[in-house]
């Protein structure tokens, strides 16, 4: 299942819209990577609202991916993890570490402008 | 057993697979969204652990009850290379794969019982239950 990724502005937005395998993450964290560059992007929004679980894996992989990103000069936000989702992830030990989350997609991109404003 | 399913775990799409069909069991036993996720959580990470370290296994995936409450009990099975140290395994932090490391000792926080047999060269197989809250 591949996650369709829009560019919107400086802006590259993710929604992932089923479950998602070890390998569609890592196919998505390729991806990602690579597209920020070409697309000259600033910020990456990955809508993980449709995203049923997220275990160990799913986890550090979004982790590793928003880290890479910040090294390629953007800063990645996560919107849409689910209160059930959170709630599991919390009880498994896990964390987005430094990793920027907001509510939904609109508070997402709210927070990467007023971001932007401030930088320029 | 009225409610039994057989999951076979060899690949990465076989653990969503396996964690969907939990999260069905769980719903259908009247199980609450939030305790479903963790059931499908569990099963994430109990199946990821099979392809991980053996390769090929499976996940049955049970009702059971207890008294008066409904359960789901799964039973993550392989013939993997086995757990030479379990008490080492069910520390938090502790992977032999590079990984988090968070696999096993995670999976117990989300589940009400926990029981893990392993042996070197013959495989492992964790047993977990969560009861209907």
């Amino acid at each position: 299942m591949e996650v369709p990724i829009l560019k919107q502005g400086d802006i590259l937005i993710a929604t992932v819209q089923a479950a998602l395998t070890d390998s569609d993450l890592l196919q998505l964290r390729r991806a990602l990577v690579e597209k920020v560059v070409k697309a000259r992007a600033r910020g990456i929004i990955i809508d993980l609202t449709a995203m049923d679980v997220m275990d160990s894996f799913a986890s550090r992989t979004l982790r590793e991916m928003a880290h890479m990103i910040r090294l390629r000069g953007a800063e990645t936000v996560i919107v849409g993890i689910q209160p059930d989702v959170a709630f599991a992830m919390v009880q498994l030990g896990l964390s987005m570490g430094g990793v920027t989350t907001a509510l939904d997609l609109e508070e997402g991109l709210e927070y990467l402008h007023r971001r932007f404003t401030r930088m320029s | 057993m009225e409610n039994e399913i057989n999951v076979p775990i060899a690949s990465d799409h076989d653990v969503v697979v396996a964690r969907h069909k939990g999260r069905g069991l769980a719903t259908e036993l009247g199980f609450s969204a939030s305790d479903s996720t963790l059931v499908a959580t569990a099963i994430s990470e109990l199946a990821r652990n099979i392809v991980l370290y053996a390769g090929r296994g499976e996940i049955v995936l049970r009702t059971t009850h207890n008294s008066n409450r409904p359960g789901v009990m799964v039973v993550a099975r392989d013939k993997g290379p086995g757990i030479a140290s379990i008490e080492q395994a069910l520390r938090d932090g502790y992977s032999t794969s590079g990984s988090l490391g968070l696999g096993l000792p995670g999976v117990r926080r989300l589940v009400d019982e926990f029981e893990i047999v392993s042996e070197v060269g013959q495989g492992t197989t964790v047993t977990v239950r969560k009861w209907k809250g």
